[in-house]
């Protein structure tokens, strides 16, 4: 069984995110970038899947500007077989990453892709569901749980505890914190990756227009909170927990 | 312009965040309402009866009782035909759906939306919060996903919206649902708490972080919270965090014990009305945010806290 997964490339996890001065993003210029941690957890899965004899190949595919060359490398060093760099210098946005997924789904013929839930650049938690609508494939979104047989048995997280669904195959999955703890590369096997295949495409060769639907008017600072008082003691706090009246 | 909600829903009543959804709607014109479910009368019931609802849509059958992507999906997609807006609550139900309709629409969604600024104009958070962007939809239809801790609720009486039973077909029989585990407890649900206490890594173990936490929560009649680093520590279940990677609360009271002050974890509480903050480390960054501060050994204070209420 193939499995592909998607992996962007995103400003670092641990970075705290700069708004220019002028409004116009965050400043990612000198900003270390590193693979977008859900999909790290995705390329994770899709190499336990392949240890277990379940998956025979993984195909990694970034959507972004020439160095998600690295990222894809990443994936590479950690297990993926060979990957696929659609390079574009615009900002992808989800529908349009998904319509590319989903026509490399079409030449790739997985029997399961595997995606981060969201992206902890732009947030926005759709490119998993909107791949699975175009493909009219079944989803298993905000996976902590994933077995394969015959089907895909996915458990999820939501608002109440978690749910798990079947699926048939083809499936789309997205995953959450849970799903397991990604490894770290070896050295030897970043050396080995660097000689797997890496196809490098473009929208234009799948025939997807990449234009946005969303123009981003400004992007500024939140609204800071003020630091407010301490108080010296339990007694203190007791007194003002009443001033809100929470306390009796 | 014509707006249509998709209302979070257990069957019997409806959940909050359809009330925010439904003022966040009404911002960009008149608003139907969506209820897919399987013998849902009672949320169709309720959703008649917010304020400013005006149809509401139920799609019935047994197929949809679980509500999957799969099903709703077709279903909201047929509806939208007449109409201009998909609004949905930032809920795990509708995250998981809204997108799939957008894809079947042709349409950019707008994410977790904190305001609206015009018909086709929204803020929202981008880098766990760290940014808000203004973004304008090109798109001639909008699918909008609310972040519903950012607006108020609209009234749950007062309406009169008329019912009516739409084709629930569309259920591409690919998933289904096989089992669900609620998480166990009978304090309030974090996204609808009023008051939240929630725990750090500073408990230093499970066992701890209960023994101290739950009685103080139960004073105060409050939901339970956790860092992201105490529930990787294993302090907590997963569905207890708060943060840009859990859930994003914003309740009248929230009450960080033991907790730094993270991004991440800021990022998912700073809308609380009141943040209190208790942690032995006086330069935490959490002191930041909060309006009340007491520095000082948890060990100690949570419990005298727990006795003096």
């Amino acid at each position: 069984m193939k499995v592909l997964v998607a992996v962007k490339r995103v400003i670092d996890f641990n970075v705290k995110p700069r708004v220019k001065m002028d409004g116009s993003g965050v400043d990612l210029a000198n900003v270390k970038m590193s693979m977008n941690p859900f999909d790290e957890i995705a390329v994770e899965e899709a190499i336990r899947l392949k240890e277990k004899g379940v998956v025979t190949e993984i195909v990694a595919v970034s959507i972004g500007v020439a160095k998600a060359q690295e990222t894809l490398r990443t994936a590479l060093a950690m297990g993926a077989d060979r990957a696929i760099l659609v390079q574009t210098e615009e900002e992808v946005e989800p529908l349009a990453v998904a319509k590319i997924l989903a026509k490399i789904a079409g030449e790739e013929q997985p029997q399961l892709i595997i995606l981060g839930k969201q992206a902890i650049d732009d947030d926005n938690n759709a490119t998993g569901q909107m791949l699975a609508a175009l493909l009219g494939w079944p989803q298993g979104t905000f996976a902590s749980k994933v077995e394969v047989s015959d089907g895909a048995t996915v458990t999820r997280e939501v608002d109440g505890g978690l749910e798990t669904v079947k699926l048939k195959l083809p499936a789309v999955v997205t995953t959450d914190l849970r799903l397991n703890e990604p490894r770290y590369a070896s050295l030897p096997n970043i050396m080995k990756a660097k000689s797997k295949p890496l196809a490098t495409k473009s929208p234009g060769d799948y025939g997807v227009d990449v234009a946005r639907r969303l123009e981003t008017l400004k992007v500024v600072e939140p609204a800071k909170r003020q630091a407010g008082i301490k108080v010296g003691s339990v007694d203190e706090l007791v007194e003002r927990l009443k001033g809100l009246g929470i306390a009796k | 312009m014509s707006v249509l909600v998709l209302v979070e829903h257990d069957g019997k009543t409806i959940k909050d965040a359809t009330l925010a959804t439904v003022t966040a709607a009404s911002r960009l014109g008149d608003v139907d309402a969506l209820v897919v479910g399987h013998d849902a009368k009672g949320a169709a019931e309720a959703a008649a009866k917010i304020a400013g609802v005006g149809k509401v849509y139920v799609a019935s059958s047994p197929a949809l009782e679980h509500q999957l992507a799969e099903a709703v999906a077709p279903i909201a997609a047929r509806l939208m035909e007449n109409h201009d807006a998909f609004v949905v609550p930032a809920t795990t139900t509708g995250k998981n759906i809204a997108p799939r309709v957008a894809a079947l629409l042709d349409v950019m969604q707008v994410t977790d939306i904190l305001s609206v600024e015009g018909p086709d104009t929204f803020t929202r958070p981008i880098y766990a919060g760290n940014a808000i962007a203004t973004v304008k939809s090109k798109d001639a239809k909008k699918v909008i996903t609310v972040r519903t801790t950012a607006f108020e609720k609209a009234a749950a009486d007062g309406g009169a919206g008329t019912v009516e039973q739409v084709d629930a077909a569309g259920d591409p029989g690919t998933s289904s649902f096989v089992s669900a585990e609620a998480s166990e407890s009978e304090r309030p649900e974090l996204t609808s708490a009023k008051v939240i206490v929630s725990g750090g890594r500073a408990f230093g173990s499970s066992e701890q972080f209960h023994a101290l936490l739950d009685p103080l929560a139960d004073k105060l009649g409050a939901g339970v919270g956790a860092s992201r680093a105490a529930v990787d520590a294993g302090y907590a279940p997963n569905d207890y965090q708060v943060g840009q990677t859990g859930k994003i609360v914003a309740p009248e009271v929230y009450v960080a014990i033991g907790i730094s002050g993270a991004i991440q974890h800021l990022a998912g509480m700073k809308d609380s009305k009141t943040i209190i903050a208790i942690n032995k480390d006086e330069d935490a960054p959490i002191f930041q945010v909060a309006d009340i501060g007491l520095v000082g050994d948890l060990f100690k204070i949570v419990p005298e806290l727990t006795e003096k209420l």
